[in-house]
């Protein structure tokens, strides 16, 4: 199953913008984004576990996981800004291991046709350094979890045919 | 051994239209500053500083042949920028494949 998505980065720009499409309604996907208890089931790379510290989804609340593997431990906290469902989360993002380089992130649950849904995203980062630097500075370890993944699913996918 | 420019520098270097087309123009082979500058409706000094921000930011290099400099893109910084989206892209696109598998658990236990 493949699902429509998109990435985009322009240069000289501080943001990311993604788009994604979902083999499920916005109130599930929406639902799988605050609730504590889906929401530690497929945030950080898999093989690694998160540990839910905080977790209160509403206009005002705050979160806070620590996202546990192998290779190390990752700490991270923000805010909900707005929490409209099922349609919008607007919340802030940190990574604990690089202090004051916050970003705001905005995500879009659209409906679509025949119980899919898409999520449009945009991530707003404090410069463009920030918005780089993001993949390198927060770990090789979890990069390598995702290089992991991409092998298992290469293989599954190929098992598959 | 040039140094290693930032990945920043690059994206920097990239967010302007004309620098961006003198890019593109190069990608398919070298040219001097002039022939770059016949291209814009800008003078050639002005698209000398649009070279020079490229330069210093490792996305051209000039290099002597004979009596001219022409201009040389970098392919490898720009290989480097394109690189760095693919794996943000995988990133992404990881997460959300463990997120379609647990909105597919969702189903079967409406």
């Amino acid at each position: 199953m493949t699902n429509r998505r998109t990435v985009t980065a322009s240069p000289g720009e501080q943001t990311i913008a993604f788009s994604r499409e979902f083999e499920a309604p916005a109130t599930r996907v929406f639902e799988a984004h605050t609730d504590a208890a889906l929401v530690a089931q497929w945030i950080g790379p898999r093989g690694t576990e998160l540990r839910m510290r905080e977790f209160e989804a509403r206009t005002g609340g705050s979160w806070s996981y620590v996202v546990a593997g192998k290779g190390g431990e990752w700490a991270f906290h923000g805010s909900f800004h707005e929490i409209t469902s099922p349609s919008r989360i607007v919340q802030t993002f940190e990574f604990e291991g690089e202090p004051g380089h916050p970003s705001l992130e905005v995500l879009t649950f659209v409906e679509l046709p025949g119980g899919r849904s898409r999520i449009d995203g945009l991530s707003v980062f404090l410069s463009v350094e920030d918005r780089d630097a993001m993949l390198g500075g927060m770990d090789s370890g979890m990069d390598e979890d995702f290089d992991r993944l991409e092998e298992l699913l290469t293989e599954n996918s190929g098992a598959r045919v | 051994m040039s140094r290693q420019h930032d990945l920043a520098e690059t994206f920097a270097a990239l967010g302007d239209p004309v620098r961006r087309a003198i890019v593109e123009r190069l990608a398919s082979a070298d040219a001097t500053v002039n022939e770059l500058a016949a291209l814009f409706p800008i003078s050639v000094q002005a698209v000398s500083k649009h070279i020079k921000v490229l330069e210093a930011a490792g996305v051209v290099s000039k290099r002597r042949q004979g009596q001219t400099r022409p201009v040389h893109l970098e392919a490898a910084s720009l290989a480097r920028s394109a690189d760095w989206l693919e794996r943000h892209r995988r990133r992404l696109e990881a997460r959300f494949q463990r997120l379609d598998e647990l909105l597919d658990q969702m189903k079967e236990q409406p």
